[in-house]
Parts: structure tokens; sequence; C-alpha cells
């Protein structure tokens, strides 16, 4: 997992000064050259960062690009016949996301194009913008026009055209928005802990956008979360007692949910990404941020400050969780690939880069879609939500009165609900069976 | 008035201690934030204490148990909760108390005396050992020598090996610290920052070094250091128990330091926080290849070591030879440095793949 080290080296020797006083200049050392070509000058961010001065503009532009197109190569995120959501928020990070993915498919339409057979079909690209408007009212203000600017900016990007969905967070609950309003704010009311509600908000708001990639036909989810980001979450999880699925969460491809996520951009820095739109004009909106007083915002000003005394702490940390062991989603699923072109069947094949999809040897929390470890299950079984949840789920989310776990579950959105009356049918004695089935003789073969 | 007078009782039902419902409580505690009395707070704090010895089989009857002893407040609750325990429960221990001169003045000084009237007070037997004895370097010529910038590595390298010697020269099966709950949720958090993987998946194990010279075991893995601050203050005065308490004059820039007030910020939001994770370092997926390096010993001293020198030595060597860089950071020459291109991992095969410069899509 690469990123630009924070090693220094200054791009040429300064002049010496003669005795007398007179500099001694050599002609080589008045320019500055690029690092890596050589031949431009190197680009000036002024943003206080490592690395500034260091790359020119086509050569930072490339560096990033190609840590986003590997990423996409490697873990066979885009294929030809594939359909794919972004998931922008507006933001630098998804803009870039946007960006890189727009240009990967102009690309591949002049492939298209120029190609005698036209074998290799253009993936598709379509956006999705989550309005949590009825989650924050703060941000209802600025909505519209917000939502505004995510259009013309999505209009901008084509050809290739890409459809544009606004999916309100509430419409998890269904289609009647002054209903699913409702609900949303009665969930949200009944979790007191504030970091459990932002975390509850932030699986809502996966689940809206899974809803959406699978009514739609997508079968990809790009999220543009960073380095920077997963830092934060490595920390975020470790506090919350998260240790066990935090390596499903910062892998390049999370194939837990209906619709894969993937993460192209997950070794690009947050410094780079925001150099990158200030380099190209990529504009961004940002939405009024509702205040966050719980213990994500904490670690982010933790991270800010480890960053400050060592730039490359961020990538320290993701490194160190990429050392963690991920789990057997954590790759591209197999499916009926009679669409996916041969070539790339054998590169998939090839590779290992998927995983065989009817293959479900964990289980998982129906709030977090966090898998469960062992030591997750209580002792006490008497309420099916309580007892399907990790403990983190229900220390931060679940209430804590026992009394209350009824209603509660009965605010939460089908979707999670559902999970629990599949994990009440989690049969050890079946699923043990199952890992073990190729070496059992089975009684059919003697009566033969 | 009756409103008035109502309201008080409903008041008082309300004020009395969580756990025994007679008492009036005295304190919040920082753990479980519950409301109770100084003698529930006692009973809790030595339970759960015992408990975490009982569950995880931290000892066997007539064991011999040296106890680290730095005079500080966890060695020396340590002490006195042990053999309160061991007394109470029947633990069988033969019980010590060993303590390590690194030759701090003004502060390794006025700790030792605080265990020297530990070893008066709670009749077990001290055995004092010091850095000058074993290494010939004091912390305060070390530090006259290196500045403060890697001071700590020194003195931590050096006291784990003085314990190891002492607990030999004790006889002792075992050694038990006073590392807290905050301690290890500390250490978690640093070697995920300095992206240590190895100590990563060892640093909360509760006993360590079972197949090395002396285990050792941490009592208070599950004990909070506010807990442990407040036991001997709520103490009966004759029993008032005696510790040393400023920081180590050394010890200011320490990289500790962050995750330190980090940890307290998150304990101010969410008290169970540290226990959380200290829960995230047991359940990390860290596969059991990467978990042990290889164990050898020392070709100086004989010492337990995965280089050809322990780390101790390698330290010595520098600063006796005036070099007190080496050691510190990643060994580029020197007497481990061929080891360390030995053990070079190989390259995954992911990692191959993602050096392939992918020229084109398949598209």
């Amino acid at each position: 997992m690469a990123c630009n080290s924070s090693g220094c080296e200054s791009g040429g020797c300064y002049g010496r000064e003669k005795e007398n006083g007179c500099k001694v200049v050599d002609v080589k050392e008045t320019v500055r050259l690029c690092v890596k070509c050589k031949s431009n000058e190197p680009m000036t961010f002024g943003d206080g960062g490592s690395d500034d001065g260091r790359f020119c503009a086509e050569c930072f532009r490339s560096n990033v690009y190609g840590k986003f197109r590997l990423a996409v190569t490697s873990h066979a995120m885009i294929t030809p016949s594939d359909n794919v959501l972004v998931a922008f928020s507006g933001r630098s990070s998804s803009r870039v996301a946007l960006q890189f993915v727009h240009e990967l498919q102009v690309k591949a339409l002049k492939n298209y194009e120029a190609s005698r057979d036209r074998s290799l079909p253009v993936f598709g690209v379509g956006v999705a913008f989550v309005d949590e408007s009825a989650a924050y009212p703060s941000l209802s203000g600025g909505m519209s026009d917000a939502i505004a600017w995510v259009r013309s900016t999505v209009l901008s990007l084509s050809p290739p055209e890409k459809d544009l969905h606004v999916v309100p967070i509430e419409s998890v609950f269904g289609s009647d928005s002054v209903e699913a309003r409702d609900r949303l704010v009665k969930l949200l009311d009944s979790v007191s802990d504030e970091t459990g509600k932002e975390d509850l908000l932030l699986h809502l708001k996966m689940l809206s956008l899974q809803k959406v990639a699978s009514e739609n036909g997508y079968n990809r989810l790009v999220v543009g979360s960073c380095t920077s980001r997963l830092a934060s979450h490595v920390l975020t999880a470790t506090v919350k007692g998260r240790g066990y699925s935090l390596s499903a969460d910062i892998q390049h491809v999370d194939a837990r949910w209906k619709v894969p996520i993937v993460l192209p951009l997950r070794d690009c820095v947050w410094q780079e990404i925001t150099r990158l739109c200030h380099l190209d004009g990529l504009k961004t909106v940002e939405l009024a941020r509702h205040p966050q007083s719980g213990i994500n915002d904490l670690v982010s000003s933790f991270v800010a400050l480890l960053q400050e005394e060592n730039p490359s702490r961020e990538c320290t940390i993701v490194r160190t969780a990429a050392k963690l062991t991920p789990f057997y989603f954590n790759k591209i699923p197999e499916t009926d690939d009679s669409c996916v072109p041969m070539a790339t069947q054998r590169r998939l094949k090839k590779f290992n880069l998927k995983y065989d999809g009817s293959m479900t040897t964990e289980a998982f929390c129906p709030i977090c879609n966090g898998p469960l470890n062992g030591s997750d299950s209580s002792e006490d079984e008497s309420d099916a939500l309580y007892d399907a949840c990790c403990s983190s789920c229900r220390f931060q989310i679940l209430p804590q009165e026992p009394s209350s776990l009824d209603h509660f579950g009965s605010l939460l959105p089908h979707h999670m609900i559902s999970q629990v009356k599949h994990h009440q049918k989690f049969d050890s004695q079946t699923y043990l069976r199952e890992k073990i089935k190729d070496c059992l003789l089975l009684d059919d073969e003697e009566a033969v | 008035m009756e409103a008035s007078e109502g309201k008080s009782k409903k008041q008082g039902a309300s004020r009395l201690c969580c756990l025994c419902n007679q008492r009036r409580p005295v304190l919040k505690r920082p753990k479980t934030l519950q409301q109770i009395c100084k003698e529930c707070f006692y009973e809790v704090f030595e339970e759960e204490i015992h408990q975490v010895i009982v569950k995880n089989h931290l000892f066997k009857s007539g064991e011999r148990v040296a106890i680290g002893a730095s005079g500080g407040k966890d060695s020396t609750v340590l002490a006195y909760v042990l053999s309160e325990l061991n007394r109470r429960h029947s633990y069988g221990l033969d019980l010590f108390l060993l303590s390590i001169d690194e030759g701090i003045t003004g502060y390794r000084d006025d700790s030792l005396e605080t265990v020297k009237r530990n070893e008066l007070q709670y009749g077990l037997p001290l055995q004092i050992l010091s850095y000058k004895d074993l290494y010939g370097w004091t912390m305060d010529d070390i530090v006259k020598m290196i500045g403060l910038k890697n001071n700590c590595t020194f003195c931590g390298v050096f006291r784990r090996q003085a314990l190891d010697r002492g607990a030999a020269l004790l006889k002792v099966d075992k050694l038990v610290t006073g590392h807290n709950a905050d301690d290890i949720a500390e250490t978690v958090l640093l070697n995920i920052l300095r992206g240590d993987i190895a100590r990563l998946s060892r640093c909360t194990s509760i006993t360590t070094g079972e197949d090395g010279p002396i285990p050792r075991c941490k009592p208070f893995k599950y004990t909070y250091e506010k807990e442990i601050v407040i036991y001997p203050s709520l103490l009966n005065h004759f029993l008032k128990l005696d510790y040393f308490s400023t920081e180590c004059i050394y010890s200011p820039n320490a990289y500790r330091g962050f995750a330190r007030e980090f940890i307290k910020d998150l304990e101010r939001l969410r008290p169970r926080a540290i226990l959380d994770i200290i829960k995230s370092g047991e359940d990390f997926r860290i596969a059991t290849t990467t978990k042990m390096p290889e164990q050898g010993t020392c070709e100086r001293c004989g010492y337990i070591s995965s280089q050809k020198w322990c780390k101790a030595c390698v330290l010595l060597d520098g600063l006796n030879r005036g070099l007190p860089k080496m050691g510190i950071g990643r060994a580029r020459g020197g007497v481990n440095g061929d080891h360390q291109k030995e053990t070079k991992k190989p390259a995954s095969a992911a990692r191959s793949l993602e050096s392939k410069q992918c020229g084109s899509l398949d598209f």
C-alpha cells in the first residue's frame, strides 16, 4: 500500500557563497526540477503539507490517478460489463472519485469506438447523492442549492451520460416521504448515545445507497474513502471495541453487501486529494457540518494532532491495519459470468480476485453489518435483537433497558430487522456440517 | 412543608449506594459511573481482581511470586491487594517485592524509600537491583550522554531485563507487574500508531513469556488507573497506603504521552472505551505466523533474544562506545544488521501483483 513518503530531498542544491560574498551559482541550481520527470518545474501548493514543491503538475496528477487505476485493476473493481454507482457527497474525496471514474469511462468509450469488433462494452456509471436533511435539520437550508450544484456537476461529466439519484436518507423506511421522515426522527430520538446516533446514521446512509443501487440495476458501489478517512476509522473502531470487524472495513473491496463496495482511493491521502481538486479546479460543496461532539470527533482531532507531529502517521495507521487478516468477502464475488468478456474472466481467475459467493461463514450484526466474533455472543438469550447485535451496537445504539428493546426493534428499517430473523436461523450444526461436507462420506454412496 | 419533606425523602431514597442500597454513596465509580459507598468500592475493586486472577489461572498454589515494585501507586496497591487476596482466598503464594534502581536522583532514590517502607508494612521480603550493578550505567549517566529523546527506550529495555535477572536471583516462578487497563490500552494504540503488528498481537495477553525465563502477568489488566488512585485514598488512615507519586523527571517527551492524553479525553466521554480498546486488541485478526519472532539467546549475555545480541547489549555497546544512536530506530549495520536482512519477509502474492504496472485495463 503506497503513499508518497515524506522523505525530503530538495530539488537541487543552492548556490555557494564565495569568500567575497558573491554567489557562485550553477545554471542547474536555480531551476528546481520535478523529481520524477526531471523536466518540468515543480508545483508549489503552499499548503504547508509535505512533499510540496517536489512534483510538477503532470507528475503529481499521474501519481494520484495512477494509484486509483492500480487499485481498480488489481482488485477487479470495475470491469466492462459492470454498472457502477458512485456515492457522491459533494466533498473533495468523492469529487475526485467521480472525476477519475468518469475519466476511466471516457477512455473505455474511446477504446470501444476505436475497436473493430466492439467486443468490450463500456461500463455504466451513475451517481448517488444522499440527502441527510431529515436527520440534520440544519442542512435543509442549503440543500436545494447543493442538489442543484450536484446536478449540474453530473451533467457536465458527459458524455457518457450519467444518471443522478438524489436519495433522501429516510428512503430506507419506504417511499412515503412524510411517514419515512417521521420514522427516521423517532428512531434517532430513541438513541441516547451521541456517537451511537452518528454511527447509526452512517449505517442508514449505507443502506439507502444499497437500496438505490440494487433498485436501479447497479452492481458496484464506488465510495471515495481515502487513507486519511480510513486512519480515523481504524482508531474509532478500536476504541469502540470493534477490533474483530475492523479488517473488513478497510480493504479495497467489501462484498458483504448486496452491491459490493469498492474503495479506489484507499491509497490516496487527504492532502493529495485536496491538492488535486485545487490543481484541476474541481469544485466541491461543503454543507454546513453538523456539530460532532462524540468519539468520532475526538478521534479526528487526535489524528490531526498526530499528523502535525508526523505527516506519514495516517499511512502507518492504515498500513498496520492492513496487516490484519481480511475476510473472505473482501474480494469481488463470483457471479454468473456469462456477460463478462473471456479475457476478463481469465484474468480474474488467474489472480484469484474473486471468491465463491455461496460461502457464508460469518454471521453479521443486523445494524452495522459487522462480522460477529464468537466473544460477542451474549449469555442472556432473551431478546433476539440484542442477541443478534455486536457488543458495540448493543452498547451505543440499542436502548439499555431490556423492556425497550422490542419497541426499538419496531423502529428499525425492515432490512435491518429481517437480518435478525436470519440470525436466529443460523444453525451451528448445519454450519459445521457445511464446513466439513467435502470430507464426509454420504450414506447414499453406500446404498449404491 | 410536607411537599419539601417528601421531596427530600425522595432525594434521600435515590441517594443510596447502587450495590448495597444501604449506605450513602461517596463516589461515582470511574469504570461504570455507578454511585457507590466506600465499602462496596473496596469489595468490588478487590473482587474483580480476584475474579481476573481466578478466571485467567494466573497462579498455582505454592508458587514464588515477585511483585515488580517501583514505589509508585500501581505496584504499591498491587502489593497490598495481592497480599490481601493471597491471605483471604488462600492462594498459597510466597510473595516478594522486587525493585529496580535505575539511578535517577531525586526520583528513584525517593521512591525506593517507599518500597522499603512497604517491605516493613506488608512484611514482604524486598530485593533491590540497580542499573549501576547490572550494566555499569545509571539513568542519570545515560541522560547526560544522550539527552531526553530516546532515554525511555534505554530505561524500558534495561528494566525489563533487570526484572528478569532479579526474579532469577530470588528464584521465583513468576513476576507480576502493576500494568493497569489504561497502560494496556495506551500500548494497543501506540502499537497501531507505530505499525508494530507483532507487538500488537502480544500486548493484550494477561500472561506473557511463558516460554521464556520468567512468565509475567498483569492482574490489573482490567483495572482502571483512576480506581487504583482512589483505592488507597479511601482506606482507613492506619492502613493508608504509602506511595510515591511524582512523574519520572526524565519522562516529558515520551511519545506515549500523546496516547495517554487521548485516552483521558476518551474516558471522559465514554468510560468503558478503555476496556473496549483492550477488547479490540484481543480481537484483532492477526495471523499466528506474524506473532512470534524466532527465539534464541544473546551471544553476549545469554539473555533471551530474537537477534544475535539482545537489545540491552546492543544499547550498552552503543553507550560504551560513545555511539548512543545504536539500537535506536531501524538497524542498518552493526551486529544485528546482517541478521535483519535475513529476516526480511518475502513479498506476498498480492504485493507482486501490485508491483506490476498494469498497462491498460481490459476495456
